[in-house]
Formats: C-alpha cells, sequence, structure tokens
C-alpha cells in the first residue's frame, strides 16, 4: 500500500461524515443528484466524507451509480 | 434528470408508468403477484449487474454467480417488500429498490470469495506499517517514518481490543468489513462506527503528539 492510502485508511476521512445506515438510507437520493450533476454533497452533508472513510460503502455507491446511468443510456 | 427529482410522486417517471410501485405492491390477488414478480425480475438484474462486475472475485472461488445472484434478489425482495413504509419518493422506486439488490449481490460476493480464508493477523499490519515507514527515506520523508512508528505505537496505546481489531482489519489488511462483522456475529455500521471511533482516538493521539495530518481522505 502506498503511504498516502495507508494513511487515509487509518485515519479515515477529517469531517464529520454519516454513519452506514444513514448512507444506505440516502444512497438512492444522493446517487441520482450526482447523475443529474446536482449539488449531491450540499443537499446530502456527510455522505461524502463516509464514502471516503467506508470501502464497503463507497462500493455500494459506484455500483448504484453505475447501474443507474447504465439505465439512462 | 433534476426535473424529475422535483417532480410529486403521482409524476414519478418511467419506471412507475401507470400506478405507484408501492400501491402495486401491497394490491392482493394477481395485481400484486404481477408487480412482485416484476420486481423481483428488475432484482435479478441489478444482482447479475453487481456479481458480473465483481466476476474475478468469485472465479477464484470456484462460486457459482447465478446462484448467488438468485439468493441476492430473493434477500432483497423481501427486505424491500418489509420496508415499503419507507420509501419516501425522493428517488426512483427503481433506484431505491436497486440498492437492496446490490447490497445483497455485493456481500455475499465479499463472504463467498473469503470463505476458508483466515483473516490476516495483526503482525502482516505492522509490517505495512513498518515498509511505509522505511520507505520514507530522508528529509520530508523521514518526518514520516516517525509518523509511522507513531502511529503503530498509538495503535497499541490507545485504542480498546474491539477498535484496534477492526482497524487493523479493515484499514490495514483490507478485509471487507462485512466478512468482518460475519466472523464477529456483528454488522457492517456497528464495526464502522467501532473504526470510526478508532480514527477519532488515533487523530487526537498524534495531534497531541505535534503530528499536522491534514485531511488524510481517499479518494473515491
Amino acid at each position: 500500500m502506498k503511504r498516502d492510502r495507508i494513511l487515509g485508511r487509518v485515519l479515515g476521512p477529517a469531517a464529520p461524515e454519516l454513519t452506514c445506515e444513514q448512507c444506505f438510507e440516502e444512497l438512492d437520493r444522493y446517487v441520482e443528484l450526482v447523475v443529474a450533476g446536482a449539488p449531491a454533497d450540499e443537499r446530502v452533508p456527510g455522505m461524502h466524507a463516509h464514502l471516503d472513510g467506508c470501502p464497503a460503502c463507497a462500493e455500494d455507491f459506484r455500483s448504484l451509480r453505475d447501474l443507474v446511468t447504465r439505465q439512462e443510456d | 434528470m433534476a426535473t424529475a427529482l422535483m417532480t410529486t410522486p403521482t409524476q414519478r417517471p418511467a419506471d412507475s408508468p401507470a400506478r405507484d410501485w408501492v400501491e402495486r405492491l401491497r394490491a392482493d390477488g394477481p395485481e400484486g403477484e404481477a408487480a412482485v414478480a416484476e420486481l423481483h425480475a428488475l432484482l435479478l438484474k441489478a444482482a447479475r449487474f453487481e456479481i458480473g462486475r465483481r466476476g474475478a472475485e468469485l472465479k477464484t472461488r470456484g462460486g457459482d454467480g447465478e446462484d448467488l445472484a438468485h439468493q441476492a434478489a430473493d434477500d432483497a425482495l423481501v427486505a424491500i417488500l418489509g420496508k415499503l413504509d419507507d420509501f419516501r419518493g425522493e428517488s426512483r422506486f427503481t433506484t431505491w429498490a436497486y440498492k437492496f439488490a446490490l447490497l445483497e449481490a455485493a456481500v455475499k460476493v465479499r463472504r463467498r470469495a473469503w470463505q476458508g480464508r483466515e483473516v490476516p493477523l495483526e503482525d502482516e499490519a505492522w509490517r505495512t506499517l513498518a515498509d511505509a515507514g522505511a520507505g520514507a527515506g530522508a528529509g520530508r520523508r523521514a518526518e514520516e517514518a516517525e509518523l509511522f512508528a507513531a502511529l503503530r505505537e498509538e495503535i497499541e496505546r490507545c485504542l480498546g481490543p474491539r477498535q484496534r481489531e477492526v482497524l487493523v482489519a479493515v484499514a490495514l489488511n483490507d478485509v471487507p468489513i462485512d466478512v468482518l462483522a460475519e466472523r464477529l456475529g456483528s454488522t457492517r455500521g456497528a464495526l464502522y462506527k467501532n473504526l470510526h471511533d478508532a480514527r477519532r482516538k488515533l487523530r487526537h493521539a498524534l495531534a497531541d503528539r505535534g503530528f499536522d495530518l491534514g485531511g488524510g481522505e481517499e479518494q473515491r
């Protein structure tokens, strides 16, 4: 692992973040905002930091974003 | 799509053409059964999408992706039917539903991929930290070596056993949190809380020792 990545993973995000449960609850709304190019991080505060800190939720985000994007193509 | 997000539920777009998904799923008789079958087909599609992305993880374990996709769709359907009251109409119904199928599929693949594998021990994590510190070299990098040495000390000194276990497994040894949750009889959310608390303690401890940590954020 690269040093920055190790520090990022060990220390996590500095900003306040959602919990995994809150992340799952907001994920569909957040993804639609992201796909629409809307200010998703403003509308769902704490989501970006959580996705930086939680690898599993970040994978769930990318999967839903990509699936929704594919549906729209 | 920005426009679609601002519409009222009765104007919801193409995925609920005639009547609301929730209403149809709650209907008795053939109408309800048809809606459930339609939803299951969508969930199966989402589960196959997720498992397709993770094909390499499964192949190495000889997993049956199609079987897992059906299990994920079945479990997602049960979860969704039990949570229809939670659907707030803030996204399309299909987007809301897909997240359940993707989660179920991802968790099943991670767990299948780790079946029979041991969770790496702390020793491997310490080597990771030592390597990172040793690779630092002179000048500014010497400070990084100090930081990694301090990090290891604080991981041992200021974290509780569960916090250390979760931090080492998830953050240093790349064990998926869902796999660890299964092994420890816990949940992703509970273990992430342990990880979050551990990170906060480490940040404070290192700041108290004079290290400038900056953001330390990982790219998505």
